[in-house]
């Protein structure tokens, strides 16, 4: 399962639940505002960091760089392109969009 | 149906797909729950396996005891009792949603499976297809 | 590989149709096919031809339409949602076509995945 996070994770709780319900082996691909999640310094960087060890975490290069946040971004987390993210929706069985 | 879809109906008919519809919002501050349980009723045409769950604040759609005179809109909850006819009979509820809002299985207008979370995972885990609010 | 998309935010209020506009756009660049794009929610308001976007910025309606006219996405616009929010034949640009949910679900079975963007 490829889950679809695009919600900053201090406006939503989506990011929250997404790991919560992400099975083990899972990818979990942040998009648009939760990308901030990613990065160094934020309060949801310890979640992401613990999730690691059993999710595969992706971020949006695109939305990283129109945010600033790309030098932010944590170790172990893979920036893609939108190719890339066609590739994760095709590698994935099914995906599942966080609303 | 439009010549671009041709090549989308080989081999379309007779396929069975589980399908997960994933209610997360609560109801009337948004319309994603109830437009979201109109695609649910289309959905019963045609014969797929069909899953409902209701996680975060989706657990409010099944409340009972609502009255929506006052904000005048339609009262749509009760349509989720109708759902049996259209024979949509899975809905799964995650108890962490339900523990953290103060809810229990008594509170909800109709019957549903509770899972825990890392059953609900699995559960999303074997979907075809997952169309979510 | 074939891939459905739904769309279920209007424009420019949310990123929701420029990501699915993109991801569509370079999935066939990469050599799937994205047979339809079904609009669902304020997402229907991607497809009135009376947007009128300032002159600097992204025309995200006709860029829909032009993804249609080259590469044959079938542009679907849900008819109880269009209707709820004023959206009929004769203001849709072109490409769109007003249709039931149906064709959510049916992209839903035919394509190998479908993905949604929304808020």
């Amino acid at each position: 399962m490829l889950n679809i996070v695009n919600k900053s994770a201090t406006e939503r709780n989506s990011l929250e639940s997404a790991l919560r319900m992400a099975t083990k082996g899972s990818a979990v691909l942040l998009i648009e505002d939760a990308v901030y999640a990613a990065t160094q310094g934020s309060v949801a960087a310890a979640k992401i960091q613990s999730a690691m060890a059993d999710v595969q975490i992706y971020a949006l290069g695109p939305d990283l760089d129109a945010r600033g946040m790309t030098s932010r971004v944590l170790d172990g987390v893979k920036v893609v392109d939108y190719g890339g993210f066609v590739d994760l929706v095709t590698e994935h069985n099914c995906c599942q969009s966080w609303l | 149906m439009s010549d671009m879809m041709d090549d989308m109906d080989e081999g379309g008919e007779g396929v069975v797909k589980k399908f997960m519809f994933v209610n997360r919002k609560a109801p009337h501050g948004t319309i994603y729950a109830l437009e979201g349980l109109e695609v649910v009723l289309v959905s019963a045409a045609f014969d797929q396996d069909v899953s409902l769950v209701f996680v975060d604040d989706g657990v409010y759609e099944l409340i009972k005891g609502v009255n929506t005179k006052g904000i005048e809109v339609k009262d749509f909850s009760k349509t989720y009792r109708a759902l049996e006819g259209y024979d949509v009979e899975k809905l799964y509820v995650e108890k962490s949603s339900m523990d953290a809002r103060g809810l229990t299985e008594e509170d909800l207008i109709v019957d549903v499976t509770v899972l825990d979370s890392t059953e609900m995972a699995n559960l999303m885990a074997e979907q075809d297809v997952v169309i979510s609010y | 590989m074939k891939i459905g998309i739904m769309v279920s935010e209007g424009p420019y209020n949310h990123q929701a149709s420029d990501s699915a506009y993109l991801f569509a756009r370079t999935a066939i660049e990469k050599g799937h096919s994205v047979p339809r794009v079904f609009f669902y929610h304020d997402g229907v308001n991607n497809s009135t031809k009376l947007t009128q976007p300032p002159q600097d910025d992204r025309n995200v309606v006709n860029r829909w339409s032009k993804l249609a006219e080259e590469h044959g996405v079938d542009l679907v616009v849900c008819i109880a949602a269009g209707m709820r929010r004023g959206i009929t034949d004769d203001i849709l640009a072109p490409g769109f076509r007003i249709s039931g949910l149906g064709q959510l679900v049916e992209a839903g079975i035919q394509c190998d995945r479908l993905v949604t963007f929304g808020d």
